[in-house]
């Protein structure tokens, strides 16, 4: 496990294109069910960077992915990466649940996206092959998924992730099904096999937030708004022993909590 | 163990019907013993094979076309929702005429060969696989739906790579079913009008008072109909196959 985080992240493929883009959201508005979930809010994701959203449940993070993967449709107000308007494949999103086909084996299923859009080449498979491999994984490419453990399932969900090649990647708290020990390798493999895309966490553990965000944010209120970045010193991911997060630990719950600063 | 609990099961239910047989002196016309429908089964299987083969090629043809017949109608619904509201409760009402009562408009129709027996199993096999196999394609888990999208799927691709495998399940129980009610379907078919089949040798036999050869051709039927149902059951468990592993981990 640690020889694998020692190295460069097969995904590291981004290093030599263009820098993964900012996501720029602006004068977003949007209700459901008679509720305003947001209203003319205004937040970006810097490019190439770990941005970690937190939030109480039910204040409209997994709303503001699904706004910035296209998933909801048309919104009012604008999401633009880099100026652009987003892409048909701008986007990979990696849920709390693994979301694997129980019918498919862990390769299959890491292959998932490619094969919807029927692009299965060579290159593709050796791709999951060295993917699967940097994950420990190696040996389960043709397992179910009822064979494997919550932990390696959604190691599986990761790498399905990273084979979208996408700069920009909505995470909505996928760590959080684990159990502490499980999770906290699971971070490490995910910051370092994501590193150089445009990351957006929305969770709800504050120590996740501060072990693997360059910044972080708090959603509260309705219709919701977002604070001022909270930027630790350090490079992410932060070991847990990090002095940055002991220290930012108790005001980043006061953010949470309401209190004033 | 599975196997040994139903070989003494069937020995007991063999025994108590023998005794009271032998106790209450019922004449054989009305309920011949299990010695004397066996003893009828040996000497005229000949004759009884000849007719379960019949019986057999109508359930077996009638589950055939009848499987992918209602899978298609299942498709076609999922795919185009105009066709749904159209077709839905045309299928539903032709589930509210029972099909006994078509038997014998189908033999007018279609005739006294195994013709219209087949087609009297497929109405009956029909509804049951469509029904189940669209229930199962509309249920896919909505994330799934989502998680497709955001990899820019075509419905197409979605429906082939997710939905449908997705409800294969639901189709496998919906099979079972049909499966257990076909052989109702053929032998009404064949009691309403046909010259061969178990159906046909029931009634023939009845009505000749040779009531140890009509127990002998139930008998047959059964086994045929458990037969049907156990290799349709193990085909369902290969095509579901993911669904047995976990069970196997859990």
């Amino acid at each position: 496990m640690n020889a694998t985080i020692s190295q460069p992240g097969p995904a590291g493929n981004h290093a030599g294109r263009k820098p993964a883009p900012a996501v720029v959201m602006d004068k977003i508005s949007f209700s459901f069910s008679g509720t305003r979930i947001f209203k003319n809010l205004s937040f970006t994701v810097p490019g190439g960077q770990w941005t970690c959203l937190l939030g109480p449940s039910g204040s409209g993070k997994s709303t503001l992915l699904r706004i910035i993967s296209g998933s909801l449709g048309p919104v009012a107000g604008t999401v633009n990466f880099d100026g652009e308007r987003r892409n048909k494949r701008g986007t990979a999103w990696m849920a709390q649940k693994d979301l694997l086909l129980p019918w498919l084996t862990v390769a299959e299923n890491v292959l998932l996206g490619a094969r919807l859009r029927g692009e299965i080449t060579g290159r593709v498979h050796s791709r999951a092959g060295s993917l699967i491999e940097a994950a420990g994984l190696a040996g389960y490419e043709n397992r179910l998924p009822a064979a494997l453990s919550g932990g390696m399932r959604q190691r599986v969900a990761l790498l399905r992730t990273l084979m979208e090649d996408c700069p920009v990647i909505l995470m909505d708290e996928p760590f959080s099904a684990l159990d502490a020990l499980t999770r906290l390798k699971l971070q490490d493999l995910a910051a370092d096999l994501v590193a150089g895309a445009t990351v957006l966490l929305v969770t709800h553990d504050p120590l996740e937030a501060l072990r693997l965000g360059h910044r972080i944010h708090v959603m509260t209120g309705r219709p919701a708004t977002i604070d001022e970045a909270l930027v630790p010193a350090s490079q992410p991911p932060r070991r847990p022993d990090d002095p940055a997060i002991a220290g930012l630990y108790a005001s980043l719950l006061d953010r949470l909590t309401g209190k004033p600063q | 163990m599975r196997w040994g609990r139903m070989v003494i099961l069937a020995a007991g239910l063999l025994l108590v019907w023998q005794v009271v047989v032998m106790i209450s002196g019922v004449p054989a016309y009305i309920l011949p013993g299990p010695v004397r429908v066996v003893r009828a089964l040996v000497s005229h299987s000949g004759t009884i094979f000849r007719h379960t083969l019949v019986t057999g090629m109508e359930i077996v043809a009638g589950l055939l076309i009848g499987t992918v017949f209602g899978a298609v109608s299942a498709l076609v619904m999922m795919a185009f929702k105009p066709v749904k509201r159209w077709l839905f409760p045309v299928l539903v009402i032709s589930q509210a005429i029972p099909v006994f009562a078509l038997a014998p408009l189908l033999v007018l129709w279609f005739g006294y060969g195994i013709g219209s027996k087949i087609v009297m199993a497929v109405l009956i096999i029909f509804f049951p696989v469509t029904a189940a196999f669209y229930d199962g394609l509309r249920q896919t888990d909505s994330e799934w739906l989502e998680l497709a999208r955001v990899m820019d799927a075509s419905p197409l691709a979605i429906l082939r790579y997710i939905r449908i495998p997705a409800a294969l399940p639901a189709f496998a129980s919906g099979l079972r079913v049909a499966t257990a009610v076909a052989p109702i379907g053929a032998v009404v078919g064949e009691w309403v009008g046909a010259s061969r089949g178990l159906g046909f040798y029931m009634l023939h036999a009845n009505a000749r008072m040779q009531t140890d050869r009509m127990f002998a051709a139930l008998m047959v039927l059964a086994a045929l109909a458990l037969f049907l149902y156990a290799s349709v059951d193990r085909i369902m468990i290969r095509l579901v196959y993911w669904q047995n592993e976990a069970e196997k981990e859990t």
